[in-house]
C-alpha cells in the first residue's frame, strides 16, 4: 500500500506537470482557477503544519515538536537561511524531549 | 526513489509525513498532489516562454518547479531562458537527487527520528515554504502596501533543494508570484479599503482557517483525511471574499 501511494503520487505529480505545459492556455488563465491554485497549497500546507506539530494518531498534544516550531517561527522571522530554520527547531524539539524526558 | 520520479520538494515531504504518521496511504498521496498542483500552473507560463516543441515537453515536464520556472521566466529572451531552465533543472535534479540518496544511508544508521527531535523538521520545513508564501501576495502590491509591510527575504524564499542552491535561484518563488498576482491587484485598486484589506489577508485568512478545520477533525476520521478536509478551506475562502467584493460599494467586476 505504501508502494502504491508512492506510485501514485510520483505518476499524478509528474502528470500534473506536463498538463501545465500542454493545456490551452484559456482554461487555465482564468482569474479564478490561477487564485484557487495559489491558496490551495497554502492550505494544504497550514494543514500539514499543524497536524504534524499537534496531532499524534487521533489525538491532539501540546509537546516538543510544538517548541520546536515555535522556534523555527522565530528563526524564519529573523531571516535565517533555510537550513539553519530546521536545525533550530530539531535541536530544540531533542531538548525539550530530553529535558521533559 | 520516492525524489527521482516525484520531484517536488514540499509533496515529497508531505507524502513521507503522512505515511511516516500513520496516514491511509491513498489520502497521504492525494495530500502530495494537492501541493503539485502549482507546478501546473508555471508549466502554462513555462509553454508559452520556451516554445517547446512537442516531443521535448514529456521530458521538460519533469523539471517544471519552483526554481526552474523562477530562473526561466526571469530571462530577457527565449534564448536564454530555455539556458537558464535547463541549467537549473539539471544541477537541481542531480543535487536533489544525490543528497536524498545520502541522506538515506544516513537515516538507517540514525534510528528512530523521535529520539533525535528530527520529527519537528517536516513542519519547520513546511513553515519555511508557506511564509514567503502568505507574503507574496503583499510583496506584489508595492504601491498599495503601507512601507511597514516589508516584501518577501530572499534569504526565506524555500529552496526545495537546499543543497543545490544556487545564486541565481535566489529570486525564488516569491520573486515568480509577485509576476504571477500582477494583475489581481490592480483591478482590486478601486474597490472599498476593507475589501482590499481582506484581498490582501486572503492568504493568511486561508492558512487560519485550514489548521482549525485540519485540527478540529483529527479525532473523527482517519489520519492523513484531515489535509484533505482542509483544503476545502481555499475555495470557500474565494467565495467569500468574490461575495464581499460583489457587496461593496463599486466592488463588482
Amino acid at each position: 500500500m505504501v508502494w502504491v501511494a508512492i506510485v501514485v503520487t510520483a505518476a499524478g505529480c509528474y502528470a500534473v506537470k506536463l498538463l501545465g505545459l500542454s493545456v490551452p492556455a484559456a482554461v487555465l488563465e482564468r482569474p479564478l482557477v490561477r487564485r484557487l491554485a495559489a491558496l490551495v497549497p497554502i492550505a494544504a500546507l497550514a494543514a500539514l503544519i499543524a497536524l504534524q506539530t499537534f496531532a499524534d494518531g487521533r489525538t491532539l498534544v501540546v509537546d516538543a515538536r510544538a517548541a520546536g516550531l515555535a522556534a523555527a517561527a522565530v528563526a524564519l522571522l529573523l531571516r535565517a537561511p533555510f537550513l539553519v530554520i530546521v536545525a533550530v527547531a530539531v535541536v530544540v524539539t531533542a531538548a525539550v524531549r530530553a529535558l521533559t524526558g | 526513489m520516492l525524489s527521482l520520479f516525484v520531484f517536488t520538494g514540499a509533496s515529497q515531504f508531505a507524502l513521507v509525513g503522512a505515511l511516516g504518521g500513520g496516514g491511509n496511504p491513498l489520502a497521504a498521496a492525494a495530500g502530495a498532489l494537492l501541493l503539485g498542483v502549482r507546478n501546473a500552473f508555471y508549466g502554462l507560463r513555462l509553454s508559452q516562454l520556451l516554445g517547446l516543441p512537442v516531443a521535448v515537453r514529456p521530458l521538460a515536464a519533469q523539471w517544471v518547479i519552483d526554481e526552474t520556472s523562477a530562473v526561466a521566466l526571469a530571462q530577457p529572451d527565449r534564448r536564454l531562458a530555455r539556458l537558464g531552465f535547463t541549467v537549473t533543472g539539471v544541477s537541481l535534479y542531480a543535487g536533489w537527487n544525490v543528497t536524498t540518496f545520502l541522506g538515506a544511508l544516513g537515516a538507517s544508521a540514525l534510528g528512530d527520528p523521535a529520539a533525535w527531535g528530527l520529527d519537528a523538521a517536516g513542519p519547520a520545513v513546511f513553515l519555511a515554504l508557506l511564509l514567503p508564501m502568505l507574503r507574496a501576495r503583499s510583496s506584489s502590491t508595492p504601491a498599495a502596501t503601507p512601507p511597514a509591510d516589508p516584501p518577501a527575504a530572499p534569504a526565506a524564499a524555500p529552496p526545495a533543494a537546499p543543497a543545490a542552491a544556487s545564486p541565481a535561484a535566489s529570486p525564488g518563488p516569491a520573486g515568480d508570484k509577485a509576476r504571477t498576482h500582477a494583475a489581481p491587484p490592480a483591478t482590486s485598486a478601486g474597490r472599498a479599503p476593507l475589501v482590499r484589506a481582506i484581498f490582501r489577508r486572503e492568504e493568511a485568512a486561508v492558512a487560519a482557517l485550514a489548521v482549525v478545520l485540519a485540527l478540529a477533525c483529527v479525532p473523527f476520521v482517519p489520519a492523513g483525511v484531515p489535509v484533505l478536509v482542509a483544503v476545502l478551506a481555499a475555495p470557500a475562502m474565494l467565495a467569500v471574499s468574490r461575495l464581499l467584493a460583489r457587496r461593496s460599494p463599486g466592488g463588482g467586476r
